[in-house]
């Protein structure tokens, strides 16, 4: 590998680069001591996300394989970059007050926050087995540690154990997986493995025991990580115990980024394994769906509920995956970047009607909301219908598109099933409105809105209306990549 | 003039007025700014129906922009002869709405009000639409709103009765949009209305989006036996969610049959015509037999609904130009009488707070000019002749005895049960002695009450006794759905 080859391959993983510049310059920062420390830590976090967005952004232009083919720049990875920055920043403003809320105000958090966006950014641009492996390990390691961030809290401390046992055993079943599909190929890249597998006719032979050991190992690893039912036992223990910011970074970005490794295993470059895994996962998404809509009509806690709800929008994605195609991949992407809209903006709801000291979130601190607080009620509302997807939102637009690709080929009862239990789950987002403005509150309680919670609300808010009422910007941005050109430099 | 995206302002003119409702702190101001605004609406929706050409079939007032093209989804809205008078219905029983809610309404005026302005931006909008998909799109966020009005300014079982509203309907919506999506692919992945008008599909594909259609449509008009939820909510609503559900929202249903089930899938509607000839007799009688032992005012009114709005579906499956005709006359009137009834309900709910029919007695003593007013639309509701409902009602029973002679006799039956039922209502409320003596010193309607009033009345009469205009502007819509829903009997030279 010559100068010009390993200068290429720096500068295409620059956005990587400046985020882990950035974690290592806001570890040393967080040791100061300042009272306007966490201000410039957030400042700092939100600086680098955005230099690291613009070098994403100018990287998009030229499309490129860098380390040996081990890690690509295209405008798929771009496209889940952006998103991710986005689910990073939005994270990063609504820690501040969260965590002050909590009396648990750390500089560490933020560096680990950092640390685990490079985790998923690797995920997503990694075209090797392992490069995904060691970003993954990455990202998710920094999340065990920040959901055990509220040190005192015995629920957050269990989430973390749960966590790191359950996503440990996870991560096993993906190396298992990868190891046996080394066996098969010996080679642990994409590309490489896509044509050793076309040649000698392996994947043909839909029969063959060890492929399909391999393939449903791989698959088994990435759906613990979008909590697919069976394997999403882990989902509302956590969820319900991390730090509310958090739990919104996992529900978005950690789930963002094991889509992508999904498509672009699944959808992608080993699209010939398609009729080993077609069937599982389509029952696997029924399943999911059903479970995550009807679990979470029970749920009297607002986290818990959600992270029914994040059950089932996996459900609905994985059903993007069951269509195939270039329409279920961009269904599966512009269902990512809306529901990154709608579930931050929820999340930044629970994060202002949160009391503090480790106390429950129950759905009836929803309750009144409207008398007190109406704008904050509306936003909720608003949210929420998105999440169930009636229009003009973009939670709808993003269902529709899942539908059309699944009616596109030919799925049509899986369809049916799909919006059948759509209506399910839209009690139960219903159940909180009518909480919000039917309900009486319980005391009188103000809630202030900080000016970066309102960033945070402005945003998510604009993003899921004009996803809703303009979604062809924003299908171009997810359709992009359809037909995406050979990468110059592979091979 | 014509260059106006008239459509477009009519449509969104409502949902402009929103902000300004923000700004504005008194409860009043509010509501004046409302009225106005719906006034305004219906000036362009009467205007509309004047600058309306009655000779052509086609569709007027088009308007085209791309909204979605990797989707073939476009903006594109126009009006032909049926969704006229649906516009125009709609806009009219829209600042009636803000009347009859003037004083009933107390407690959140300005999100109530928010909430009229929207559903009457998305309603007005379903009638334009001629993309499937933004139809779906008003079709569906239509929910919304109805929903708070029935959840929060709803009666004392409002929470049950609006979640009961939402989620059959929304179930019912999502079996249309995957109806629509089918119908998508196999109409050459395009979501214009015309286009897919235009197709011809196979039957098995047909026969499944009508089954999708039909549960949608079905729940919304409601047909028999999709029809329990239809009661609660009426009961529980405020009486301007009661309008606008009788008035505008059941009618969506009938009016999807009429612009997709007809002309896009004519093979699968001649199929399953008897069964909803059926269904429609069977809704007739039985809504009738329920309205009979109702106590409870509005819930009778609410059987009355599934009851009329049988006729409407037997007469849109006859097929015959005499039953279509019919069916849609008798949804304008549907709108206009049962849109009446339930603001009289209303009216007198605001004095007495009870709607418990034997509880009352002798009101034309108290009430005279209710009494009257109130008798009038009754009568019209029993299709009397003279009113509007003799019309509609004589030209489905027509119609259907062409086709179907016990579908007709249903029909006759039910039309006497209807004035079993509203002559009992009458004679129990207004007639015989005062029950409740507090009763006697009711006031009188005012002069806001007889606004609300007044235009309905003129068209109980003038479709009673003059209904010339409204068929002329209806026919070449109608010829041109006939000619759609029956392309064999065209081939053969014989379409009436």
């Amino acid at each position: 590998m010559d100068m010009t080859l390993i200068t290429q391959s720096v500068l295409a993983s620059g956005p990587e680069i400046i985020i882990i510049i950035g974690a290592c310059i806001a570890l040393m920062l967080s040791l100061v001591p300042h009272p306007r420390q966490e201000a410039a830590l957030i400042g700092f976090s939100l600086v680098m996300i955005i230099l690291a967005a613009a070098m994403s952004y100018s990287l998009n232009d030229r499309p490129q394989s860098a380390y040996s083919g081990m890690f690509v720049v295209d405008d798929f990875s771009t496209f889940f970059k952006m998103l991710l920055y986005l689910g990073t920043a939005l994270t990063v403003l609504m820690s501040g007050k969260y965590l002050a809320k909590e009396g648990v105000v750390k500089g560490e958090y933020y560096v680990l926050l950092l640390f685990s966006l490079v985790g998923a950014m690797i995920m997503v641009s990694g075209t090797d087995l392992l490069m995904i492996y060691i970003g993954l390990e990455l990202q998710a390691l920094s999340i065990y540690v920040l959901t055990g961030f509220l040190k005192k809290g015995v629920r957050s401390n269990e989430a973390a154990l749960k966590y790191v046992i359950l996503g440990a055993f996870s991560s096993g079943i993906f190396l298992y997986g990868m190891s046996l599909f080394y066996g098969l190929t010996g080679t642990t890249q994409l590309d490489q493995m896509a044509i050793i597998l076309t040649a000698q006719d392996l994947a043909q032979d839909q029969n063959d025991p060890m492929l399909i050991l391999a393939t449903l190992f791989l698959l088994v690893g990435l759906l613990f990580k979008v909590g697919a039912v069976p394997f999403h036992m882990w989902v509302p223990d956590i969820y319900e115990g991390a730090p509310t910011p958090i739990t919104g970074f996992m529900s978005v970005a950690a789930k963002a980024a094991a889509f992508a490794v999904i498509i672009r295993i699944f959808m992608d470059s080993l699209v010939v394994l398609q009729p080993v895994w077609l069937i599982s996962v389509a029952a696997i998404a029924v399943l999911t769906l059903s479970i995550g809509s009807f679990v979470a009509l029970v749920q009297n806690n607002i986290k818990r509920m959600l992270a029914y709800s994040s059950i089932a929008h996996a459900g609905f994605l994985l059903l993007g995956l069951v269509a195939g195609g270039d329409e279920g991949r961009s269904s599966i992407m512009l269902y990512l970047l809306v529901y990154t809209f709608m579930n931050m903006g929820i999340f930044a709801v629970v994060v202002l009607l949160n009391r503090g000291s480790d106390v429950g979130e129950p759905l009836t601190d929803f309750s009144g909301l409207a008398k007190s607080h109406a704008g904050l009620a509306f936003l909720a509302l608003f949210f929420l219908f998105s999440l169930a997807g009636i229009p003009p939102t973009g939670g709808f637009f993003a269902k529709f598109y899942v539908l059309v690709a699944l009616v596109s080929s030919g799925h049509v009862a899986l369809a049916v099933i799909a919006v059948v239990l759509s209506a399910v789950a839209a009690w139960f987002y219903i159940r909180i409105i009518m909480l919000m403005y039917v309900a009486a509150p319980e005391g009188p309680r103000t809630i202030q809105i900080t000016f970066s919670m309102k960033v945070v609300l402005l945003v998510t808010f604009m993003g899921t209306l004009l996803t809703g009422i303009l979604p062809a910007w924003f299908l171009d941005l997810a359709g992009g990549l359809n037909g995406a050109a050979p990468l110059p430099g592979l091979g | 003039m014509m260059d106006l995206p008239l459509l477009s302002i009519l449509i969104f003119l409502p949902l402009i007025g929103v902000p300004l409702l923000l700004l504005s702190r008194r409860d009043n101001m509010v509501r004046w700014l409302t009225l106005i605004i719906l006034v305004a609406d219906f000036l362009i929706a009467t205007g509309l129906l004047i600058a309306f050409d009655p000779t052509t079939a086609q569709m007027q007032f088009r308007e085209s922009l791309p909204w979605v093209p990797a989707l073939g989804i476009g903006y594109k809205l126009g009006i032909d002869g049926i969704s006229v008078w649906f516009l125009f219905l709609t806009a009219l029983l829209g600042w009636i709405c803000v009347l009859a809610s003037w004083t009933s309404i107390t407690v959140r005026v300005k999100e109530f009000m928010i909430n009229l302005l929207v559903i009457q931006s998305l309603m007005l909008g379903v009638f334009c639409a001629l993309d499937l998909f933004l139809f779906y799109v008003f079709w569906e966020a239509m929910l919304v709103p109805m929903y708070l009005i029935i959840g929060i300014w709803g009666g004392t079982n409002r929470v049950y009765a609006a979640f009961k509203f939402f989620l059959y309907t929304l179930l019912g919506s999502l079996l249309f949009l995957i109806g629509i999506l089918v119908l998508y692919f196999h109409g050459g992945r395009t979501f214009d209305i015309l286009a897919l008008m235009a197709g011809s599909y196979d039957f098995p594909v047909q026969a499944g989006v009508f089954i999708a259609f039909l549960i949608a449509f079905a729940v919304k008009v409601p047909m028999v036996p999709f029809h329990t939820w239809l009661p609660d909510a009426h009961v529980q609503a405020p009486t301007a969610g009661s309008i606008i559900l009788a008035g505008v929202l059941l009618k969506m249903g009938a009016y999807g049959f009429l612009r997709f089930s007809l002309p896009m899938l004519p093979d699968a509607s001649h199929y399953f015509a008897p069964m909803m000839i059926g269904l429609s007799a069977v809704a007739i009688v039985y809504g009738g037999f329920l309205a009979l032992a109702q106590k409870d005012i509005k819930k009778l009114i609410a059987y009355s609904s599934v009851s009329h709005m049988g006729f409407i579906t037997l007469g849109i499956f006859t097929f015959t130009l005499n039953g279509l005709s019919g069916a849609i006359i008798q949804m304008f009137n549907h709108g206009i009488t049962t849109g009446a009834l339930f603001l009289f309900v209303g009216l007198i709910y605001e004095r007495t707070h009870s709607r418990d029919i034997p509880s009352y007695g002798g009101m034309i003593k108290a009430v005279p000019l209710f009494g009257i007013l109130f008798a009038t639309f009754l009568l019209a509701s029993m299709a009397v002749p003279g009113t509007n409902g003799f019309v509609g009602e004589i030209l489905v029973i027509a119609g259907t005895f062409a086709v179907s002679g016990w579908a007709a006799t249903a029909a006759v039956v039910g039309a006497l049960i209807g004035a079993a039922y509203l002559l009992g209502l009458y004679r129990q409320m207004l007639l015989g002695p005062v029950r409740i003596p507090g009763n006697a010193k009711l006031w009188d309607l005012r002069l806001r009450e007889l606004v609300c009033a007044a235009p309905l009345l003129i068209f109980v009469f003038w479709l009673g006794l003059y209904p010339k205009p409204f068929l002329s502007i209806l026919g070449p819509t109608l010829d041109n759905l006939m000619s759609q829903t029956s392309p064999i009997i065209q081939a053969q030279g014989t379409r009436p």
